[in-house]
């Protein structure tokens, strides 16, 4: 079965794009002669020395007479494994713009860059709008190979130089290919020019990554969309709820609860013009019918009891704004779309202003321009049902729509429920509780003395915070080693580690630490419970998170210790081992505990210790039973 | 365990024609929601044929609720025409018909000869046929691999009180969240197929097996050689003098204008066939048979611009 991969391309108007694009249509026969002659006559006509494909995408009588790309055009083309939509954004003007809109349905985002310019500040834009889009797949193609000797160290040291940027960016699944468009290597064939590249070919990798676990499979969400009465004879009583599925997988005889009621039924059937079908999942367009009557129209959401969306008001989100003639302003209502909703709508302030090429955030700004981002607290007529952006790219995104002009002036992602306390609490609530269903928990049968006895030993958790640079890691590797020299199982879980495998898909957003701390919580505690001694050395710099730990430790009767690594910002920024702070101080690095962001010290610590190493190792001993 | 109770393994990928199909029902049903009188253009072409499709799944088992449009040249094949009857009669349609000849007949369109092309004049007859049926939204069967004009449209497309299309200045459309508002006299066009391909529209119209006119497969034909296009001989385009014309198994790759609309020799008398040939095609479907579109790089741009469909 062949599926459908949308991509966004972007690039800078030298580096190849055009001709990559125009590849890919050639060698897979998307390109028509008469297609062809017509781009050669106008190419003639204009005095290029060569056919430029570039007119194969450039649409419009401005853009082929100025040699101008200015809007997505989009591209088709099919291998016998896959259908391929290309949204292609010009690289140079109204970038931001243009690339949001093809990043924000794009499953993959491919981008160019020249082996012999390296990674520019437009390579460095690209990869952050795509993050922010949550587009979950990016390659980068380093192209012009031809022009460096097929280099290997080139391609190396652009591989590294990227790698080390894209860390700090929210991409889950990074890819490199170099290539030579024009020469074709690496594009749809392998190289014979570059025999250390191991690699798939550009089209192979577009053919075979894998989509299909991208979408949201867990969180049951629908938004109604219509809804369908026949008032023929033979379909008196039917009464059915059109949509397309969000999120997660619906089937037969599931229990669902409708927003904003509440009311809860059960689905009936699942009808497909075709049939009915057992079950419906992302991006299916369905009917579903319910066991009660209940009172559900266009704009209300089906989802189930113990998996709901947020409902509220007001939220946080990022925000590009798109409108040449207008500017944000906190003092005039917008119209928002979200989902198949229609809502009168304030920016009720606006946090900062995002500078996408240093990442530095302006919270001076008092407004956005067109292709601006920054961060805004919405407020919202009544309440809509969302989940934030990163969990479900439908549920999380929305519009703004100037009343005076009809004019789409913003899009949105949202991260989050707005700074109401009430609500704060019930997301926290909510977040602890398994978001999957039809999990119950299987206890043990052996109890943690049996285990301790066979081990002869017990486990706990030391739990390390500080500030970055603060000596934590030295320390937690000096305890493990000690511990483990002396016959007692230990093992230290070091948060950057952990960042390259378990918590690879997080970031450093306020939301993403808590998960980081919530997941290496989780795993310490396994630790423990199973008779190690589980040292983890994490930042972790919200006392909330910090004491959720504890909790859950506590609730299963397990030894914790946090031990407070209390060592100055001035002395962390002197030591500064990983370059964090002169990164962080140069504004690349906008989010710094310490810097760019808060470090809530320890209350009541179990311990506070100095990075003097030999007497921290002892005193942290000293905790252990 | 018998074969009933076996356990079937249960996939929830969708394939690209579902997919397809799937994003083409939300725009339909997103439109149906938002806007007070939709109408759906018809020509009884393979695209009109698909859209009015995939209507009908949208909203079964009710009706559509919509009418269908046709712009009517007046120049037609007739096996076109009793097509359309027939699908509007067999789905019980609303069937609205925005007449040229009508227009030529009040004097609102003059025309040099009975037989030049009326295509451009559709334009007319379209804006006129939305102004009097009060239309806010009309679905239109264009998608973007038939044109590069095409290829930069939006799926929502604004259009002010004269009809007209400004390409550099479209509203943003991102995600599924399309935006449709308008004024009273503006209306919006919109294109639920914009993704699909030739290819695509083949594929699924033989997997339904829905029914077309019977021009789109190969049958004989007397036709002639007009510069490069394989032209029809009946009333519309009479035999130019000193041409001579032939008997030949043509089918046509479009339904447009009979005066220029042009066939293309083929064997593919099934759906199966016509795949075959459309695959390995190496000439788009507009310029292998449409006069319209080969006067100039821009003809599409500047007759959308207008208000063209």
């Amino acid at each position: 079965m062949a599926e459908m991969l949308r991509i966004a391309t972007a690039g800078s108007v030298d580096d190849g794009k055009s001709t990559l694009i125009g590849r890919l249509l050639h060698d897979t026969k998307a390109i028509f002669e008469d297609q062809l002659e017509a781009i050669e006559r106008t190419s003639e006509k204009r005095g290029d020395e060569q056919t430029d494909l570039a007119l194969l995408t450039d649409g419009l009588r401005a853009e082929r007479e100025q040699g101008i790309t200015i809007d997505v055009a989009y591209r088709y083309f099919a291998t016998p494994k896959r259908k391929f939509v290309i949204a292609d954004t010009p690289g140079h003007i109204q970038y931001t713009r243009n690339m949001v809109t093809g990043a924000s349905t794009a499953n993959l985002a491919l981008l160019l860059i020249d082996a012999r310019k390296g990674v520019l500040e437009q390579t460095r834009r690209h990869a952050l709008l795509s993050s922010m889009l949550g587009v979950p797949h990016l390659v980068l193609c380093v192209n012009k190979m031809d022009l460096v000797d097929y280099s290997r160290q080139v391609y190396d040291e652009i591989r590294e130089e990227f790698t080390q940027f894209a860390a700090k960016l929210d991409i889950t699944d990074l890819s490199f290919v170099p290539i030579s468009a024009l020469a074709g290597d690496n594009v749809v064939e392998g190289s014979a020019n570059m025999p250390w590249f191991h690699g798939q070919p550009l089209l192979g990798h577009l053919e075979d990554v894998h989509i299909a676990s991208d979408r949201n499979l867990v969180d049951n969400r629908f938004p109604v969309q219509y809804v369908i009465r026949p008032q023929s004879a033979e379909n008196r009583d039917y009464r059915g709820f059109a949509g397309s599925v969000a999120g997660g997988i619906f089937k037969q005889g599931d229990e669902v609860m409708v927003m904003p009621s509440r009311k809860a039924s059960k689905i009936a059937a699942i009808d497909t013009p075709d049939g009915p079908v057992e079950q419906a999942y992302p991006p299916m367009a369905v009917t579903l019918r319910l066991e009660d009557e209940v009172d559900i129209s266009r704009g209300d959401m089906i989802c189930r009891p113990q998996n709901q969306p947020t409902v509220n008001r007001r939220f946080d989100a990022r925000i590009c704004w798109f409108d040449e003639t207008s500017h944000l302003r906190t003092d005039i209502p917008y119209q928002l779309k979200h989902t198949t909703r229609w809502v009168a709508a304030e920016i009720e302030k606006l946090h900062y202003q995002l500078d996408v090429d240093t990442l530095h955030a302006d919270r001076e700004a008092t407004t956005l321009e067109v292709n601006d981002i920054g961060r805004v607290t919405i407020e919202t007529a009544s309440p809509l049902f969302f989940d934030t952006y990163r969990l479900n790219r439908t549920t999380g995104s929305f519009i703004l729509v100037d009343p005076g002009t009809d004019l789409t002036v913003a899009a949105g992602m949202i991260i989050g429920a707005g700074g109401d306390p009430v609500t704060e609490e019930a997301t926290a609530v909510t977040t602890t509780k398994p978001v999957a269903e039809n999990i119950t928990f299987h206890p043990s049968k052996l109890t943690r003395e049996a285990r301790a006895a066979a081990l002869g030993a017990t486990g706990a958790t030391i739990w390390m915070t500080g500030l970055s640079g603060s000596g934590k890691s030295t320390i937690a590797t000096a305890i493990e080693h000690t511990l483990v020299s002396a016959g007692r199982p230990a093992f230290m879980l070091d948060g950057d580690n952990l960042r390259h495998g378990l918590n690879s898909n997080l970031g450093f957003s306020e939301e993403d630490r808590n998960e980081n701390v919530r997941r290496v919580g989780e795993v310490a505690k396994i630790l423990a419970e199973s008779g190690t001694v589980a040292i983890a050395s994490l930042v972790s710099p919200y006392r909330a998170e910090r004491d959720r730990v504890r909790a859950i430790h506590e609730e299963a009767g397990i030894p914790f210790f946090e031990v407070f690594v209390d060592t100055s910002l001035e002395e962390c920024e002197r030591r500064d081992p990983k370059g964090l702070y002169a990164k962080a101080r140069a504004g690349e690095i906008t989010d710094l505990t310490g810097v760019g962001a808060p470090y809530e010290a320890p209350t009541t610590p179990d311990l506070v210790t100095a990075p003097d190493l030999e007497e921290a190792v002892r005193q942290v001993l000293g905790l252990l039973p | 365990m018998d074969e009933t109770t076996k356990v079937r393994p249960t996939s929830v990928e969708l394939g690209d024609l579902d997919t397809l199909e799937a994003e083409s029902m939300f725009i339909i049903r997103e439109v149906a929601a938002e806007f007070e009188h939709p109408v759906m253009l018809f020509s009884g072409g393979k695209d009109s044929v698909l859209m009015l499709q995939l209507a009908r799944k949208a909203f079964a088992p009710a009706p559509v609720p919509f009418p269908i449009m046709h712009v009517d040249t007046g120049h037609n094949f007739p096996e076109v025409i009793d097509f359309r009857d027939k699908v509007v009669a067999e789905y019980g349609l609303r069937l609205e018909v925005a007449s040229v000849q009508d227009l030529i007949d009040r004097g609102i369109i003059k025309v040099g000869h009975e037989l030049e092309s009326r295509n451009r004049h559709q334009t007319r007859a379209l804006l006129d046929a939305i102004k009097d049926g009060g239309f806010d939204a009309v679905f239109g069967g264009g998608r973007r691999d038939e044109d590069k004009a095409r290829a930069k449209e939006r799926v929502l497309s604004f259009r002010d009180k004269f009809g007209q299309w400004d390409p550099k200045n479209q509203r943003p459309e991102l995600w599924r969240l399309y935006n449709g508002r308008h004024r009273k006299g503006e209306h919006i066009r919109v294109f639920p197929i914009s993704d699909w391909t030739e290819l695509d529209v083949w594929r699924y119209l033989s997997r339904e097996q829905i029914e077309l006119p019977s021009i789109y497969f190969a049958h004989d034909r007397e036709v002639v050689d007009n510069e490069g296009l394989l032209m029809a001989v009946n009333e519309y385009f009479p035999l130019p003098e000193g041409a001579e014309s032939h008997v030949e198994m043509v089918r046509y790759r479009t339904v447009g204008d009979a005066t220029l609309t042009g066939a293309v020799p083929s064997r593919a008398t099934d759906y199966e066939s016509v795949i075959e040939e459309t695959s390995v095609s190496r000439i788009t479907e507009r310029g292998a048979t449409r006069g319209d579109d080969r006067f100039s790089e821009a003809a599409m741009e500047d007759r959308k611009r207008e208000g063209y469909f």
